[in-house]
Parts: structure tokens; sequence; C-alpha cells
């Protein structure tokens, strides 16, 4: 019996995996596949991390496919949020079928010194404290 | 290993048909990595691919009952999210023209 559950376990897992491939493949932009990749490939891995512990039945074994579906749980968002803001800031276009991009205008693009990347130069001072300086020299 | 009977041949032969799908997806996955267009695609297509692999292993951990398997897959898991981490920061740092990432 727990043999049948694994066994559909991995048939759910490597077709979330598949999803997850063809996405990458066929959306139109690279923020819509990094929402395939994520999302999917997320469930179908960890799906197949599932049916290995329910195959196995032991503890430390269930206890490790745990932890690799924690770890994946808490890293798959964030590399996928800090490689859509790099894309997004070094000027990978969208699709041109994007309705809302709540982002536009927000960072200067193709330009070093973006916003929360150390820039070469030091930020110009406010106007107020570059008014002082310029009154008291 | 797999027992007799028909539990035993429903996993195998789902271990199979799994198998035989993760390299499907590796295969698709192949295509966007020589497609491109930007870097950051094909980041994230190796990305993808990375987690296909990982799934390779873990198949292949049920089919052996050779459950070290796992270490490999949490190590894995954990590397692919510091490639990630580091295309992401050679992405952002890098002077980007449109017409380069074709290169």
């Amino acid at each position: 019996m727990l043999d049948i559950l694994s066994g559909a376990l991995v048939l759910f897992g490597a077709a979330f995996s598949l999803v997850a491939a063809v996405g990458v493949l066929r959306m139109p932009d690279l923020y819509v596949r990094m929402h395939a990749a994520s999302k999917a490939g997320t469930l179908g891995l960890g799906s197949l991390l599932i049916a290995v512990a329910v195959h196995s039945g032991d503890t430390a074994v269930v206890t490790r496919a745990l932890v690799a579906i924690f770890f994946l749980m808490l890293t798959a968002p964030i590399g996928a949020h800090l490689l859509a803001r790099a894309a997004y800031v070094s000027g990978v276009p969208c699709w041109s079928g994007t309705r809302i991009d709540e982002l536009a205008g927000r960072y200067k693009l193709n330009e070093p010194g973006v916003e929360g990347v150390d820039s070469p130069e030091p930020p110009e001072p406010p106007p107020a404290l570059a008014d002082a300086a310029r009154s008291e020299g | 290993m797999i027992a007799n009977g028909f539990d035993g041949s429903f996993l195998d032969w789902s271990i199979q048909i799994g198998t035989f799908t993760l390299l499907i997806g590796v295969i698709v996955v192949f295509i966007r990595i020589v497609r491109g267009p930007s870097l950051a695609d094909r980041a994230l297509a190796l990305d993808v691919m990375l987690n296909l692999g990982i799934g390779l292993i873990v198949l292949t951990a049920i089919r052996t009952a050779y459950y070290a398997y796992l270490d490999v897959a949490i190590a894995l898991v954990l590397v692919g999210f510091l490639a990630t981490t580091a295309f992401a920061r050679f992405i952002i740092y890098r002077r980007v023209s449109r017409e380069a990432d074709d290169a």
C-alpha cells in the first residue's frame, strides 16, 4: 500500500517537474518563466522527496527528506526574487502583453549605481545640506 | 529493494515513467538554455535543470534503497541556491547592453 502511494507521488512529482520545464520553454517572458519554474519546480521536487520518505518509513530518512523540502522551500523564492530583480535592473524587457509594471521609472535602467547596488561615487547630499555647505564655504 | 507483487511492480513502473519524464524535461530546458535570449534566462533554465537532476537522484534513491543519495540532494539544493545568487549578483553588477547579451 505504501508502495502504491510512493509510486503515485513519484508520478505526480515527475509530471509537475515536466510542467516546470515546459513552462520555462514556452512562456513569453523571463518573469513569466520564473513564475512557472519556481512554483511548479518546487512542488514537483517536493513530491519526489515525500515519495522517498513514504517509501523508506525510516525516521532518519524521513527527517532528511523533510530537511531537504525545508531548504528547497526556503531557497527557491529567495533565488527567484534575486534573479528577477537583477534581470529587471539590468534591463531585461517585459513581454509586450504586460499590463501593469509597477516598477516602471523606479530604477535607472542600464546604468551603474542603481539603488541597492554599491555605486562607484557617493550619492549627492540632499538639497538642504548642499545649500548649508555652499553658504558656509 | 523493491518488493514483489502488484505494489512493487507499480512502484517500479512509476519510477521508470518518472525517470523518462524527467529526462524529457531536461531536454526541454536545454532548448531554453541554447535559445537564451538573456543571461538571466539561461541562469533560470540552469536552475530548473539542476532541480530536474535532483529529481533523478531522488528517484535513484528510491530505486536502489540507498538513502545516502538524500544527502547529495540536500547539498545540491543549497549549491543551486548559491549558484542562483552568484548569477544574480553577476548580472546586477555587469553593465548590460542587450546586444551583448546575445553573444
